[in-house]
């Protein structure tokens, strides 16, 4: 028998894959194949994949597919070698293990897959066993902080109270981050399962998952997941919900979050008291991520000394990051902690697309800071990646180039944090606009040198005057890129000069009238239309309405467009 | 007030109740069936409910962004502006929607036909720069490939 299977991911999806499954599904024979549907296996970069299974043994794999090949495709099936992707044997796969090879919309694939044992094994085991054995993995929450897991379900554990609750935290809020995403499309009983067991530890009768609206596929996946668990028989005394966010990234926080669950506007409140002792609607509460709760059944099914060998003695585990940004291999990794930052992005990403040398690596989110290249042996580890100015946060790793400004992106995130902080604070809510203010100007060219002294000291003030996360790690974007390119900040502002050729105000397109044959391209290819020109006549940029996107610089056949910076002398 | 918004008020508090942890569940139900949200049905459910307040109601709706208070065009066109894509050049996708929309971002083009927005990140991250145009997703957009996706019927693959 062979199946084929396909993957329908979000962004298989948006690759093509549903056609590309539609185009199977009518030039296939049912009688002799078998097309089954799957989900991202993380190597987004090579979507549409199809899959070949005879026997379910994997005959071969077909990159960037798309319908036109359906055909040829079909014909040459057996054909071809198996083309085993060189990336997943570097991987070490612990919360993806089912991504990619499993139908999410299936109960019984996962339960083939050694789904639930976890959770039976959990069930027969006093709630007190569950929390030392999570304790001894060394497992610590990947949404950020990092905090033990088997010590936060001790505290619920421990809190005689009850109704008690446990709550996934899926509002996946970091830009650049979409492991949450992933897995929850591709494996969403595993994140059930982790929950459950997390009830029976904690002794919560229930369960939410408090998922962002921007993921509708996963929101589907979900819903079908559960209806198939309580249909299996399987929540016990456990009820299960699914609780949609309404777009504030603060509900990433988990007391904001609880305010949005009991229908309040999503600001964070002081701490103590922690959900454990006093959460959702006063009942004690554990929340934990999604990737946090995806390595529960691992670790149940396998043992918590399995577990503790991978990575390193604070950090132990693998830890699943996304690559995206510049470079060559987009999409998810899954490794062991302690593993380097170089070879996480050189050996596993490819280095950058445009091959160019990396200039930095963003790390953490709004949160995170901005790794420079000669800091790129750095460890993956809570610890090391802290001692840099970042964060290891949920795991989002941004690939720069030199063609990436680091003030931009300073400003970037500061945009980010004064958009999305809930106003509680006053040094937040007022202190990072004025922050994105001072870097608007440095990036308009209209900055002076006292903006430098301004950012850090109100960077000082924010962290020491919020209440959450939020607004204590909102300098950080600041404050590593100052750390690591203080002479950028200094070109900018001094020189009127954006290296990477990025900030408008500082740049101007030009056209080399003695380069230009008049071919056109440029003029047709303009998006706002403001090149001019007759055909084999020298091209003028009308400079009022360029937006400087620079797609005339990237269709030049004759190198005649140009690009300059800085004062002109 | 408007008989129906009365009669949806009712209808709205039976479906979901009349307490303080559906005011978001209920803002949504509005928000997709209405396509904004209209404040004189909040004040029509403030004034039905015992838990629900019309400031409080306002307050929530104003706090998320999945909320409008202005009805949207036929197309939402959602620019991804996560950290990928902006590394990527995604101001410049905004910037090639605006200019062949002739709107500014969280506008409605005039004939009502589409409304830009953009959003933090849709975690299609891999695809960067990406779009979603009625919850389907764009990716590698390029500024020249706007134009293209403006005149793609139904949006759809």
């Amino acid at each position: 028998m062979i199946t084929i299977t396909v993957g329908l991911g979000t962004c298989g999806i948006a690759a093509g894959a549903q056609a590309v499954y539609d185009e199977l599904l009518r030039q296939i024979d049912p009688q002799h194949i078998q097309l089954r549907k799957t989900s991202c296996n993380g190597h987004c970069y090579q979507e549409p994949i199809v899959e070949v299974f005879q026997d379910s043994k994997l005959k071969g794999v077909f990159y960037q597919v798309k319908p036109v090949d359906v055909a040829t495709l079909l014909r040459t099936l057996l054909a071809t070698k198996p083309s085993s992707s060189s990336r997943l044997g570097q991987e070490q796969r612990v919360v993806l293990e089912n991504c990619g090879l499993i139908d999410p919309e299936s109960i019984s694939e996962y339960i083939d897959r050694g789904g639930y044992i976890a959770l039976e094994k959990a069930r027969t085991l006093s709630p007190m066993d569950v929390v030392t054995m999570i304790k001894e993995s060394g497992l610590r929450g990947r949404g950020g902080a990092g905090f033990s897991t088997g010590l936060k379900w001790q505290f619920a554990l421990n809190n005689p109270s009850s109704p008690k609750v446990v709550i996934a935290n899926a509002d996946e809020g970091d830009p650049g981050a979409f492991m949450d995403r992933a897995v929850l499309e591709g494996d969403p009983h595993r994140v059930i399962e982790g929950l459950l067991i997390a009830a029976h530890a904690t002794g919560a009768t229930s369960a939410y998952i408090y998922i962002r609206a921007e993921y509708p596929l996963a929101i589907k996946r979900l819903r079908h997941a559960i209806a198939e668990v309580s249909a299996a028989g399987k929540l016990g005394n456990v009820s299960l919900e699914i609780k949609e966010g309404a777009g504030a990234f603060v509900c990433g926080e988990e007391t904001a979050l609880m305010a949005s669950m009991e229908g309040e506007r999503g600001m964070p409140r002081f701490k103590p008291p922690f959900p454990a002792q006093s959460g959702l609607w006063g009942q004690p509460t554990t929340i934990n991520n999604v990737e946090t709760l995806a390595a529960i059944p691992w670790i149940v099914r396998h043992g918590a000394e399995a577990f503790s060998k991978l990575g390193t003695e604070k950090s132990r585990g693998t830890k699943v990051f996304s690559l995206a940004g510049k470079v060559k291999y987009p999409g998810l990794v899954e490794v062991e902690m302690g593993t380097s930052l170089r070879t996480m992005i050189e050996q596993l990403g490819g280095g950058t697309s445009s091959g160019s040398p990396i200039k930095a690596v963003q790390m953490g989110g709004p949160s995170g800071g901005c790794v420079p290249e000669s800091l790129l042996d750095t460890a993956l580890t809570y610890e090391d990646l802290q001692a840099t100015g970042a964060i290891m946060g949920s795991g989002g790793v941004i690939v720069m180039d030199q063609a990436t400004c680091m003030i931009d992106i300073a400003k970037y995130f500061l945009n980010f944090i004064q958009n999305e902080s809930c106003g509680k604070c006053t040094f937040c809510r007022i202190g990072t606009k004025r922050m994105f203010e001072i870097l608007t100007r440095i990036t308009q060219g209209k900055g002076d040198l006292s903006d430098i002294d301004e950012l850090l000291d109100l960077s000082t003030q924010i962290s020491k005057a919020s209440l959450c996360q939020l607004g204590k790690t909102a300098a950080n974007p600041v404050l590593t890129t100052l750390q690591y390119f203080k002479e950028e900040y200094l070109e900018h502002i001094v020189e009127k000069k954006c290296r990477a050729h990025v900030c408008k105000a500082l740049i101007r397109y030009n056209i080399k009238s003695e380069l230009c044959t008049g071919c056109t391209l440029c003029a047709k290819r303009c998006p706002v239309s403001c090149i001019q020109g007759a055909p084999k006549g020298c091209h003028i940029i009308d400079e009022s309405c360029c937006t400087k996107c620079g797609v005339c610089l990237s269709v030049c056949r004759f190198g005649a467009v140009t690009v300059s910076t800085g004062v002109v002398s | 007030m408007t008989p129906s918004w009365s009669n949806l008020a009712t209808e709205l508090l039976q479906r979901f109740g009349d307490e303080t942890r559906y005011a978001i569940p209920i803002l949504q139900a509005i928000q997709t069936e209405q396509g904004y949200i209209p404040i004189p049905l909040l004040e029509a459910i403030a004034s039905k409910a015992h838990h629900l307040q019309a400031n409080q109601l306002y307050g929530v709706a104003t706090f998320y962004s999945q909320f409008t208070f202005t009805p949207k065009g036929v197309h939402t066109i959602k620019v991804c502006m996560g950290t990928a894509c902006f590394v990527k050049g995604a101001e410049h996708i905004v910037d090639a929607f605006k200019s062949a929309l002739s709107i500014e971002v969280g506008e409605t083009t005039v004939d009502g036909s589409f409304t830009l927005q953009t959003v933090a990140c849709l975690g299609c991250c891999s695809l960067a720069p990406a779009v979603m145009i009625d919850g389907h997703v764009f990716g590698q957009v390029t500024p020249e490939r706007v134009k293209e996706l403006l005149k793609t019927k139904g949006f759809g693959l």
